[in-house]
């Protein structure tokens, strides 16, 4: 260990030659840390303060905090120890900010919660101290200890003390260090155009931040413009979507990018560097057509060229149930009103092109893909969720039995602007249903490993209104709802619930076991127990609707990744905090909106939006952001110049240069996030990580191991 | 697998022999996980002790070493799932590193099985739980850690 010692002493001081950017400020405290920091002085001199919290009886009730102090004031380089009840109260913060200065403190240990939770909260309590925040180490006696050993008093009493001697061997060899600021981008992200993504987008451009919004389909609108009606207030979606669309298309601070994805993502926050892959349209817009130099050309959305295109396809914003062309729009509101080739199914005839005519000259066969580069600051993921695919439970036979549908085919139908212009018809024969059964939790709720354990959420509320929406069409209709429980938890959704009620709908508790076909009257039986009346159900129905659960889209893998996101267990993208922070992630300047973090209805998608646009703007006003200062810096005289870790850098922050005659490395600070992947494997032990440098981590594991003494 | 067999636990004057585990942790996705753990009050064996880095890419074979040097019984590294690193590919890299560690220890006739890497996200506080209480009934099993017999 002595060779290490001495070889930090040389660390330090080619760390003081290195530096180059600081301000004059912070370079003067620079050049002063190291007489206090350079290890071996520090084994004599560090003196550190040790405080640990009982957080009310969460860490005390499981362990004896007496032995634990008593233990501390043994440990080689404390200098004072003391314990509160809540550390992180402003007379806990006090007791720290006393105690660095009365006994001239060098390090702070604080043994309490988990870093992740209050290491900001000591780290400002110890600069308001006069020490340098980062001469802050937090011993994790909470998350990772009392609460998990809560009935093993002296396992849980005993890794505590271990913990406080590691905490305070990492304390008594830190550094000063000075987070690294960086300018912010004046510009904003949104990936998704949904309601979410489009909420998000109109606040951050009314808040005068440019941003682009990024949409993988041919138009605006996401899910929430294929819904006929919302609940409860029975609006109608498509009515109070539209006018937030056209603000969109509208808005001069957003630049919409539609039938277009992320292709890459390189940067930080403050500095995302993102390649957008607009894919081929196979139309012009007037601004592309200009550009080719045909003026006043382009789509004006006339729609002369699908009628004259001979390929008939399936519309999926309809669920399939209208047909649609190869050159298409998927309906009459899009937003922009652009046409779109569906190049998997145009077999470039070349009609459109006549029919566009030689003056509009919209229609590009030969178009290809085409990557745009932008500059942004912070980006919201706004991506959405699919549908879960019902048919995997095939008890309940849909895809097999024509007259089972699916809860989004309900809506279409039922839709004014829908396939049957609001006709809700069984598809075997176009009868008008009289008895409907609604299976609610289908997919949701479900542990038996074929559909997802979560709560859709929402399915209950909006199969209370399609019950609605056939008393309020068919006259002498009844509707039967099957169901485990009815969560009608928000704001007037319970009197909604009661007067779907009064107006008719039953309601039965029970999970549907199966539903068979009558194959001559095309009706369904559906077998349930009615777990309130105990007795097996058998009802014949003239139509089913299913209501699917949801899921994480089929490309969120694929989102995350780019984005360097997490997922939850079940698949969707993972907040920072649950409760404190739902909108952020573990990448800062990434923000998540809607669904896409987890089942939400339209006014909870809408406040989410709100709140990630507002958490999405706030370092772009500020203008800059500081980078935590766990920089890789090169210790020159023990580089061999082998590059080796050069190629082990994700982000290409290292690089070779020439110095006094030989090659060494060079680290890019602005691009370095601080993994330490180069330094956990430099040959040489040329890499200082700061904050989790070689000599730190040793004296952990030696503390750890030898008991503190070496 | 193939190292000899060590000396069962012995039956200390104090009780139970209670062996020394060092983990290695990664910030953002096994130190996040533990931490669930705890907010959902999993319980484990306390037996392990945690050292927290930012990424398992971090961890220097030596750190390894250097603890079972120092007499660790067992060390374990947690990191991200494989295209889960907060870092793109920390814990490719680290995994590599760690695999030659296992190697190693073979070749040097201590039981592979007192080192392990596993791959906790932060949303598995229950794997955890159950991570930690087989990595400890493991090292109970192999026994105190034969070098701290050669060093005495």
């Amino acid at each position: 260990m002595a060779e290490k010692k001495k070889s930090t002493t040389k660390k330090t001081e080619s760390k003081k030659e290195t530096k180059h950017e600081a301000p004059a400020k912070q370079e003067a405290a620079q050049k002063a840390a190291p007489s206090g920091v350079s290890t071996t002085k520090t084994q004599e001199k560090a003196r550190i303060g040790v405080f640990i919290c009982h957080c009310g009886t969460n860490i005390a009730g499981s362990m004896d905090i007496n032995a634990v102090q008593d233990y501390a004031k043994t440990i080689p380089n404390v200098a004072y120890v003391d314990n509160y009840k809540y550390m992180c109260s402003m007379p806990g913060q006090a007791v720290i900010n006393k105690a660095i200065k009365d006994n001239k403190l060098t390090g702070v240990v604080v043994a309490a919660c988990s870093p992740r939770l209050h290491e900001p909260t000591f780290r400002t309590a110890t600069k308001e101290g006069g020490l340098n925040q980062f001469r802050f180490e937090m011993a994790n006696i909470r998350e990772q200890n009392s609460w998990v050993h809560m009935h093993d008093q002296e396992g849980s009493t005993e890794k505590a003390k271990d913990a406080i001697r590691i905490a305070v061997a990492k304390a008594g060899l830190l550094q000063d260090l000075f987070p690294k600021a960086v300018p912010v981008e004046h510009a904003a992200m949104v990936v998704g155009a949904g309601v979410a993504g489009m909420q998000a987008a109109l606040d951050l451009a009314n808040a005068g931040i440019k941003t682009y919004l990024i949409e993988s389909q041919p138009t605006i609108g996401g899910r929430m413009s294929q819904l006929d009606k919302t609940f409860p207030t029975l609006d109608c979606s498509q009515c109070i979507l539209t006018p937030k669309m056209v603000d969109v298309g509208r808005a001069a601070n957003i630049e919409l990018m539609t039938y277009s994805e992320v292709d890459a993502v390189e940067g930080y926050i403050g500095n995302f560097d993102v390649t957008v892959r607009k894919k081929a349209r196979g139309v012009l817009t007037p601004a592309e057509a200009e550009a080719r130099g045909i003026v006043g050309g382009g789509c004006n959305g006339c729609g002369d060229c699908e009628p004259v295109c001979p390929v008939v396809k399936p519309n999926e914003f309809e669920v399939g149930m209208k047909p649609r062309k190869a050159i298409y729009i998927s309906h009459p509101q899009v937003v922009p009103l652009i046409y779109t080739i569906d190049w998997n199914s145009c077999i470039k005839c070349g009609l459109c092109v006549t029919a566009c005519g030689p003056e509009k000259k919209a229609i590009d066969l030969e178009a290809k893909d085409e990557l745009v580069k932008v500059k942004v600051g912070t980006a919201i993921l706004a991506t959405g969720y699919d549908m879960f695919p019902v048919e995997k439970k095939t008890e309940w036979g849909y895809k097999k039995y024509e007259n089972v549908i699916s809860s989004l085919e309900f809506e279409r139908l039922i839709c004014a602007s829908g396939p049957t212009s609001g006709h809700l018809v069984r598809p075997s024969d176009g009868e008008t249903p009289k008895r409907v059964a609604f299976v609610l939790c289908a997919g949701s709720r479900d542990n038996t490993g074929n559909g997802k354990p979560y709560c859709s959420r929402f399915c209950c509320m909006y199969s209370l209104k399609h019950a609605h929406q056939i008393y309020e069409k068919i006259p002498g209709v009844q509707a039967y709802l099957f169901y485990m429980d009815i969560r009608s938890f928000g704001k007037m959704y319970e009197e909604f619930y009661y007067r779907i009620q009064d107006e008719g709908a039953k309601f039965i508790r029970g999970r549907v076991a199966n539903i068979l076909e009558d194959p001559v009257t095309k009706n369904l039986h559906v077998h349930t127990d009615d777990t309130l009346l105990n007795r097996p159900v058998d009802m014949e129905v003239d139509l089913v609707v299913l209501a699917a659960a949801v899921q994480p889209k089929e490309d969120t893998n694929r989102t995350r990744k780019l984005f360097g996101v997490s997922c939850s267990m079940d698949g969707w993208l993972l907040e920072a905090h649950p409760k404190l922070n739902p909108c952020g992630t573990t990448t800062a300047g990434v923000f998540l909106a809607g669904v896409c973090q987890g089942p939400k209805d339209i006014p909870d998608t809408v406040a989410s939006a709100e709140g990630a646009a507002s958490a999405a703007s706030i370092p772009i006003h500020k203008g800059e952001v500081e980078l935590e200062p766990y920089f890789a810096t090169c210790i020159e005289e023990r580089c061999a110049g082998c590059g080796m870790c050069i190629n082990l850098c994700p982000y290409s922050a290292l690089a070779l240069v020439e110095k006094d005659g030989r090659q060494v490395m060079q680290v890019t600070e602005a691009k370095c996030k601080g993994c330490g992947t180069c330094g956990g494997f430099c040959p040489g032990g040329a890499i200082w990580m700061n904050h989790f440098a070689t000599p730190q981590i040793v004296a952990q594991i030696d503390a750890f191991l030898l008991g503190g003494e070496q | 697998m193939s190292a000899p067999p060590e000396s069962p636990a012995p039956k200390g004057e104090e009780g139970e022999w209670k062996p020394k585990i060092l983990g290695v942790l990664c910030n953002w996705c096994s130190y996040a996980g533990a931490d669930l753990a705890g907010g959902g009050r999993i319980q484990y064996p306390p037996d392990v002790r945690v050292v927290r880095v930012m990424c398992t890419g971090r961890i220097d074979a030596l750190f390894v070493l250097k603890a079972f040097a120092d007499g660790a019984d067992g060390v374990l590294v947690s990191g991200c799932h494989f295209g889960d690193c907060h870092y793109l590919e920390g814990n490719y890299k680290g995994a590599k590193r760690m695999f030659m560690v296992k190697r190693l220890m073979k070749s040097i006739g201590l039981d592979d099985r007192r080192f392990r890497m596993t791959f906790v996200s932060a949303s598995e506080g229950a794997k955890w739980g159950a991570v930690i209480t087989d990595v400890v009934k493991t090292i109970k099993e192999l026994g105190p850690s034969p070098i701290k017999e050669f060093s005495k």
